[in-house]
């Protein structure tokens, strides 16, 4: 993941600009890209020749497009629809190449004391888990772990980097 | 520890100028159950107005030692120092260092010239001797007068190692406050904490230790791997805490005697908050099955865990209660993380705080009669409550503040607040409880999770 800030960061900014209109609950919740941009997206991507190779971790954050992470309200873990077409994209992506395992990341904002925040990102983790595993994604291929609050996306201290910061991110092991 | 063991014995035995000692001047936390030691400060103003004069230590000859402080008259300076920064740093009285204060001679040592001091306006008067030993060790006496009376209020002495020179320093300021304060000692003790740095996005997290005026810095490791959540063990020999050496967390046990680790239990799953029963016996850890977290609880020799909750929510931490007999716990089965309390065998679970908002992180105090806890409402406070939730009052107030700790007397706590903004630093801090006396602690570089251990015997 971290090998790859600079492609995940301008997904994200595309994809934020996009939703800017959605942010009012959760902030970054990351609806699907207009259909427009994703089409010019793919079309541009597959034509540079320096591209991600198919099937890595590269082309899982290139494809997903800031799918590769869902957010969630405060405290809590449950998988709401922008979180499921998310995980829809995600589990599209491990449909096409079956050999590849991913970590599913769990975070928690930084106004939580440290250890439920830990238990707080396993839950995060596990219910993305869960969730792609009901799309046919073998639990095998999905590792969990937690970082709690430990690292943030977003440094500032407001709700709106709160929002970014409580998320489930996968990243798939190449 | 067997330097420990080696200073309680050469406390009884080995200071002859000492022997008429009634006592030792810090017996063992489960004996010093006195009349009176239950009763809560709620007012210092009296104490802060003790002026009291602590001169440099004289010594009967001039030599050179082995300890970091120098010769025996430097010590002897070092050690009024030491017992001031103690005196001083806790808020509770006013007390006079020697760097203004004329050095008494060894004679005047057990013969105070009260006038002179009643002259200086101090109230009382710690004064002391060094004497280095044949063998390299340092004989430290300790006096406390009450000048006004022109009385001997109490005396003590220790043979320590050259190492240890400062544990005699904090058992004679134990002996003052102790006798002053009627609150059991705490001085002689130390703290493992998380020694931060770096960006907020990145902090680097090392285990690291301390005396408890911050002497003695010690990191444990090299901060490659994320630790957390540290606990010493009763009798200090290790350290339970939380690490993500093989990249997730698990929870180590630290060898300070051997400065080695390993993995308290194998496991599949994420495991968190390492605690400790008061006698050692038991240690606590919380697992997480599949989004599901739960307390455990196992003989720290080994063995087989038993499972102590179960609900669907996450239950995490757990403080014993002194007699190893109640856990308290936080849960979030009611839909916010909230306190419980449960018999150490994981029977009669029971909320008990109920005064809006989230409460977290309980720990029970040594003394038994308050739990101590974070309150989450706006701000993260440190608050205290008795152990059925009642008279729960707030200790601080800032942007959070978070994860208290235990002075061993149950008289004071330490916790880590954050401070908000993108750097992320965090710091440890100390309040009385009163909630007047509020200090940031001296660490290296930025520190949380503090975690303070019983008195050293």
């Amino acid at each position: 993941m971290r090998s790859t800030p600079s492609v995940k960061t301008i997904a994200m900014i595309l994809t934020g600009s996009l939703a800017l209109a959605a942010c009012a609950t959760k902030a970054p919740k990351q609806l699907p890209p207009d259909p427009g941009a994703q089409v010019s997206t793919e079309t541009a991507a597959p034509a540079a020749p320096q591209g991600p190779v198919p099937g890595s971790q590269a082309d899982f954050a290139a494809q997903l497009m800031g799918q590769d992470t869902v957010y969630f309200d405060t405290d809590k873990s449950n998988i709401d629809q922008a979180d499921q077409t998310a995980l829809q994209a995600q589990a599209a992506w491990l449909a096409k190449y079956p050999a590849k395992r991913a970590t599913i990341e769990g975070h928690a904002d930084e106004r939580g004391t440290r250890e439920y925040n830990l238990a707080l990102g396993e839950r995060r983790a596990n219910a993305a888990k869960n969730y792609l595993v009901s799309l046919g994604v073998d639990a095998a291929r999905l590792a969990t772990v937690t970082y709690g609050k430990d690292r943030p996306v977003a440094l500032g201290s407001d709700e709106a980097s709160w929002a970014k910061n409580r998320r489930a991110v996968t990243v798939t092991i190449d | 520890m067997k330097p420990a063991l080696g200073l309680l014995l050469s406390a009884l035995l080995a200071a002859p100028a000492l022997a008429q000692s009634a006592a030792p001047a810090a017996p063992a936390p489960a004996a010093s159950d006195g009349p009176g030691i239950d009763v809560t400060v709620s007012d210092d103003s009296d104490w802060q107005n003790l002026g009291i004069a602590i001169p440099a230590f004289a010594t009967n000859a001039d030599v050179a030692t082995q300890t970091s402080a120098g010769s025996t008259a430097q010590l002897g300076f070092s050690l009024a120092q030491v017992i001031t920064a103690d005196l001083q740093n806790n808020g509770l009285f006013k007390p006079t260092g020697p760097a203004s204060l004329p050095r008494p001679a060894l004679g005047q040592i057990q013969a105070p010239d009260y006038g002179s001091w009643s002259a200086r306006k101090a109230d009382m008067l710690v004064q002391g001797y060094v004497r280095g030993e044949a063998n390299g060790q340092v004989t430290v006496g300790c006096y406390l007068y009450d000048v006004a009376l022109g009385q001997q209020l109490g005396k003590a002495g220790w043979t320590v190692a050259p190492g240890e020179w400062r544990r005699a320093a904090h058992k004679c300021a134990d002996m003052v406050y102790s006798r002053l304060s009627g609150e059991n000692p705490f001085f002689d003790s130390r703290i493992a904490y998380i020694a931060e740095t770096g960006p907020k996005d990145h902090r680097m997290k090392r285990l690291a230790i301390m005396d408890s005026d911050g002497a003695n810095h010690r990191y444990l490791t090299t901060g490659q791997a994320t630790a957390m959540t540290p606990r010493y063990s009763p009798d200090y020999k290790s350290i339970l805490y939380l690490s993500y050496y093989n990249g997730s967390p698990r929870i180590y046990v630290y060898n300070l005697e051997t400065n080695s680790q390993r993995l308290l239990l194998q496991s599949n799953y994420p495991l968190f908050a390492p605690r400790w029963s008061p006698d050692g016996k038991w240690i606590l850890y919380s697992m997480a099955i599949g989004g599901n977290t739960d307390i455990y609880k196992m003989p720290s020799s080994g063995g087989s865990a038993v499972k102590l909750t179960d609900s669907p929510g996450i239950d995490i931490g757990g403080s014993f209660s002194p007699d190893g007999n109640r856990i308290v716990f936080e849960s979030d089965r009611s839909g916010s993380q909230q306190v419980y309390v449960m018999n150490a065998d994981g029977s009669g679970q029971q909320r008990i705080s109920f005064f809006g908002g989230r409460a977290a992180t309980p720990e029970w105090s040594p003394r038994g009669d308050q739990i101590a806890f974070t309150h989450i409402a706006g701000n993260f406070r440190i608050a205290v409550m008795d152990p059925s939730g009642g008279s729960m009052h707030y200790l601080t107030d800032n942007w959070q503040d978070e994860a208290p700790t235990w002075a061993p007397n149950g008289r004071v706590i330490q916790f880590f607040r954050t401070t908000r903004g993108t750097s992320g630093k965090t710091a440890i801090w100390q309040v009385d409880l009163t909630g007047r006396n509020e200090r940031k602690l001296d660490t290296p570089v930025d520190g949380s999770d503090p975690a303070w251990g019983p008195l050293r015997p």
